[in-house]
């Protein structure tokens, strides 16, 4: 069985997502969801062991080699990709039970979970394939499952943002398509690996360049980077709250993982750096998507918003590791990818559990959370104080290599951009904590979020200063996987 | 026994020892508050000299235990203070204080003990975090503000200190704690940010901002830590460093001249802490053996006296709710231990002889005469005097004696008064028997400080400092009001000069007004203009805007591969 382990990955929740769907009540689903996770789980666990032992794993779909078959293809970056998606799956399904049935109602659970694990498939197989078109399959089912999901939220505007996102995404999953066709045109090949082989000796080719910026362009919007972000606030802002803990904390990473994978490995770090200005187009945007998005946070009156505005924030740190071009920034880009998964996931469950309480979001729904939520209110102190980047939580450990790597560089000017975004997270960070530290709260009965919010929450917390604390497994990971990216091609 | 393979850090009993105040039963809390602070003490005194605790850490390895002489006294004191204040204050602080209280000391611990700069900064956070909480459990208005200033600072000197720690190890390629040159920029980058802790100027004004705030027990605890933990820093990584010493003297005077003029008492105190962290400053730049010494020493004393004096302002303002000096008064007659112990501190603090500040002070003084300072050594003497002055007679003075302020409060609760006497007793004991703490410090010490010339001339000092205080009396019960720095100070010196130099740096602050804060002023409201809830950036747009984008940024890709 361990040697089917790539497919086991994606292939649980593809079986299960029907299973879901035809079942009835919210009870039964829920189960199906959160073992079908924890399964998921294990596997990923598992490969990434597997990974560390034997360097990359090639599994080929069906026993059919591959240029004609198609084949997954695991090294260390696709599978702490993997991890952190099972992962978080595995938390925010428990916790989605008592959230859903408040937010969404027993009806429609069993389409909600079916959904979710659909969610699970797309992304997990966008990042265990080693299929430039099979990405762009799992990234349409990920995308009509995101939609669904989004749907779903209770505020009428659900709809409307689901549409526009509907439609946006849309654009980015074509623009997508049509470059990765310019490259199938010049290479006849759609395997990463063969096209990896074969891309270097057309560098020249206007086509192979125009392919590129299409696919750039389109795994941009998917993953919001400013100003590319506008369907991101709506999104998850109107999304029930466990839906946008696991999007917030997946779904952009995954298209990360995608931009990384594409200029990287398929391209090389020679062509996208040097023939193609990547720097100078990503830095910049980063730079000022990091403070714009910063300071909208610092005035949104709803604090769901606020941290999906801190969403775009976090990604353009991520955009700004990768546009360095390095393999130090390109390891402090994969460690934030995972970390800002870990606290922004944390921070949204908390947002979600205050909603169940309190009926919103609204910085006046966070007014003396300290005395009638205390337990939720440091679960979302200790996830804000990891967003700011304090030591001994996730964020300062990619913050640290991030301001290491544009020092490397001798960017000193980001450097200074980089604090200048900690201290504007300290900023709209604070104004929740000041609310529910000093402000009075309109009725001040103790009325804490019930367990089954509170302890996957609080695992996830946990996990923000454990993974703080201990960094083997985070940074060695990313440090290696960065090590195998920036050797270009594909690691055979 | 000692201990030479660790599991964990000494600093982790004490973090334990935090999680668990609050959630054992209230009577056996202050059993907690003492064992957890003398169980460090144990350990601490058992450890072996050299690197004791490794661990991988952001792909270094980190020393998180590395023991020596001068990082054990520190962490002896830190520990030791954590204990007394946990004596002092279980009765009236919150508990969330003492929680907290306990985790800022732990995190003192932590730092004395920093093999390598990335465990210090990571304890060095820990205590700017938990400080926050103290300061902010005086539970006032007053306290929220000054917490959230406390904290700002604290943050930016916080980032300083990271970016100085990672220029060097891109420099370098080493974390390690070692005396370095003040060569590069990231070097000075760390001077500044521990400097920041130890209210360095331009900002020394954090320290007396923040702390008077605090709750009468909270100041206690917040006045041993920070600032001693910045002096230690000081000590390891740039001994002999002169510019150290001008900075110093500014902190020595500046906390002399504001305290002179300050009327609440814990300010004044707060003021004096400045002052004497200036001592151990100058100490440092100097860098003699003898002065280093120096230094160790009386970071210890003084944490001791300036928490004992901190008592006995915290448990009358516990007595009486007052703190101005104005209100109080005459409150020796029924607040005896009280009054004892605050002025054997102020005696303490003053160097009066057979008190500990004789003994360590003068140490930093002889080490500026032995390096042939003349002036350094000059400064250091006449700010002996201003010390006697502000602290050592105008503190128990207004408080204690003067007029009769007609309050009868009684002495504080036993718990109170005991943690008082026994740190006045270590004072006088430490001064009457300096070896006890001589043998601990890092150097050999050959130094007597009971030779009749040193008594006499430290008499005298104090003898006059003592008469100028009472005949410039009326002067100094002025201090209700602020004017009192313009009579007394500026117009006796040179008037014309200073007039001269006000007006033309008013002018000079007029010009940089006009040509930069007034454009500056109106810019976050411009940018927050755009970033508002309303503003563009913050707006939902129409589907159709983001095509353009996604045009844009294609057309760049295409164009921009063209172009090169």
């Amino acid at each position: 069985m361990l040697t089917h382990l790539p497919v086991l990955v994606v292939l649980a929740p593809l079986l299960a997502a029907p299973v879901a769907a035809l079942m009835r009540g919210a009870f039964a689903p829920w189960v199906v969801a959160t073992l079908v996770s924890w399964f998921s789980f294990v596997c990923s666990l598992l490969l990434l062991a597997q990974v560390s032992d034997q360097g990359v794993i090639v599994y080929s779909m069906g026993g059919w080699e591959a240029p004609w078959g198609i084949e997954y293809r695991i090294d260390f970056a696709n599978a702490l990709l993997l991890v952190l998606i099972t992962g978080l799956a595995s938390i925010v399904m428990p916790y989605a039970r008592l959230s859903v049935r408040h937010e969404i109602g027993d009806e429609r659970s069993p389409m909600f979970y079916a959904a979710m694990l659909l969610l699970v498939l797309g992304l997990c197989g966008m990042t265990a394939t080693g299929d430039a078109f099979n990405i762009f399959v799992f990234l349409e089912i990920s995308s009509l499952a995101t939609y669904t999901l989004l749907a779903m939220g209770k505020d009428r505007r659900a709809l409307t943002s689901s549409f526009s996102y509907l439609v946006m995404g849309t654009i980015g999953g074509t623009f997508y398509l049509i470059g990765v066709g310019f490259l199938y045109v010049m290479t006849g090949t759609l395997n990463i690996a063969d096209l990896a082989e074969r891309l270097p000796a057309l560098s020249d080719s206007a086509t192979v360049r125009t392919g590129f910026a299409f696919i750039v362009t389109g795994i941009c919007l998917k993953l919001a980077l400013f100003p590319l972000h506008l369907w991101l606030p709506n999104a998850y802002t109107f999304a029930p709250s466990a839906v946008t803990a696991l999007l917030g904390a997946t779904a952009t990473k995954v298209a990360v993982y995608i931009l990384v994978r594409m200029v990287f490995t398929v391209f090389g770090v020679e062509f996208s750096f040097v023939t193609i200005p990547l720097s100078d187009v990503l830095v910049p945007l980063a730079i000022v998507g990091l403070l714009s998005a910063s300071s909208v946070s610092i005035m949104q009156p709803n604090v769901k918003r606020m941290l999906a505005y801190s969403s775009v924030a976090q990604i353009s740190y991520i955009i700004l590791g990768i546009g360095m071009g390095t393999a130090m920034g390109l390891t402090a880009a994969l460690l934030h990818v995972f970390n800002h998964g870990v606290m922004k996931a944390a921070l949204f469950m908390a947002l979600g559990a205050v909603s169940y309480r309190m009926g919103g979001t609204d910085l006046k729904h966070m007014n003396g959370l300290a005395r009638t939520m205390p337990l939720t209110f440091w679960a979302f102190v200790i996830g804000g104080l990891s967003l700011i980047g304090v030591p001994l939580t996730v964020g300062f450990v990619s913050k640290w290599h991030l301001i290491l790597a544009a020092m490397e560089l001798g960017w000193w000017p980001v450097v200074v951009v980089i604090l200048v975004g900690s201290i504007l997270a300290v900023i709209y960070i604070g104004r929740v904590v000041e609310a529910g530290f000093f402000k009075e709260p309109e009725d001040s009965t103790r009325r804490e979020a019930p367990a089954g919010l509170l302890i996957p929450l609080w695992i996830l917390v946990i996990a923000n200063i454990w993974l703080g604390i201990d960094t083997r497994l985070t940074v060695d990971i990313a440090e290696a996987a960065a090590a195998q990216l920036m050797a270009g091609g594909v690691v055979r | 026994m000692t201990i030479s393979d660790l599991m964990f850090p000494p600093a982790f009993i004490m973090i334990l020892g935090a999680l668990l105040v609050p959630l054992v039963r209230s009577s056996i809390r202050p059993i907690v508050l003492v064992a957890i602070p003398a169980l460090t003490l144990l350990m601490i005194w058992n450890l072996d000299d050299g690197v004791l605790l490794t661990a991988r850490f952001l792909g270094y390895e980190i020393e998180l235990v590395e023991a020596s002489n001068v990082r054990r006294l520190f962490a002896t004191i830190f520990a030791s203070m954590c204990m007394i204040g946990g004596l002092f204050a279980f009765k009236h602080a919150k508990v969330a204080e003492l929680s907290a209280a306990m985790a800022y000391a732990a995190g003192a611990v932590g730092v004395s003990f920093a093999g390598d700069l990335i465990t210090l900064f990571l304890f060095w956070e820990f205590m700017a975090l938990f400080s926050t909480v103290v300061v902010w459990c005086g539970g006032t208005e007053a306290a929220r503000r000054a917490g959230i200033r406390y904290g700002v600072m604290h943050l930016i000197g916080g980032i300083i200190l990271k970016i100085g720690i990672e220029g060097v190890a891109v420099e370098t390629g080493s974390i390690q704690i070692a005396a370095m040159q003040l060569e590069s920029f990231a070097s000075w980058m760390i001077l500044v940010g521990i400097l920041i802790n130890a209210a360095a100027p331009p900002v020394s004004a954090w320290l007396s901002d923040a702390y008077p705030e605090a709750s009468p027990t909270g100041s206690v605890f917040l006045s041993a830590f920070t600032t001693k933990t910045a002096v230690l820093a000081l000590w390891l990584l740039f001994p002999g460093q002169s510019v150290l010493i001008w900075i110093g003297l500014y902190m020595i005077f500046y906390g002399i001249i504001f305290a002179l003029m300050e009327n609440d008492m814990r300010r004044i105190l707060a003021y004096s802490i400045v002052n004497q962290v200036g001592f151990m400053v100058v100490g440092v730049g100097i860098g003699t053996e003898l002065a280093l010494n120096g230094v160790a020493a009386h970071a210890f004393a003084h944490i001791i006296y300036k928490a004992l004096l901190l008592m006995s302002a915290g448990a009358v303002m516990v007595q009486t709710g007052k703190r101005k000096c104005t209100d109080l008064g005459g409150l020796y007659r029924t607040m005896p231990v009280t009054a004892v112990c605050g002025i054997i501190g102020a005696l303490a603090i003053s160097a009066f002889p057979y008190t500990s500040g004789f003994i360590s002070k003068s140490m930093i003084s002889q080490g500026a005469a032995y390096g042939e300072m003349a002036f350094v050594w000059y400064c250091l003497v006449a700010a002996s005097a201003g010390v006697f002055l502000h602290a050592g007679i105008k503190f128990p003075w207004f408080v204690f004696f003067q007029k009769d302020s007609g309050m009868r409060p009684k002495d504080p609760s036993w718990n109170m008064q005991a943690a008082m006497i026994i740190f006045a007793a270590a004072c006088v004991i430490i001064g009457v028997f300096p070896h006890l703490l001589y043998r601990f410090l890092p150097f050999a010490v050959d130094y007597v400080p009971y030779t009749a010339d040193h008594l006499v001339s430290q008499l005298q000092l104090l003898l006059f400092a003592g008469l100028a205080f009472f005949v410039t009396l009326p002067l100094m019960k002025r201090t209700m009001t602020i004017s009192l720095d313009v009579d007394f100070f500026y117009r006796k010196l040179a008037p014309k000069l200073w007039r001269g130099f006000e007006r033309l740096l008013v002018k000079l602050a007029d010009l940089a007004r006009v040509l930069i804060l007034d454009p500056a002023r109106h810019l976050p409201a411009w940018w927050m203009r755009f970033h508002g809830p309303e503003g563009p950036l913050a707006r939902t747009w129409p589907t159709g805007s983001m095509l353009l984008w996604v045009s844009i940024i294609l057309v760049v890709l295409l164009v921009g591969a063209r172009i090169l």
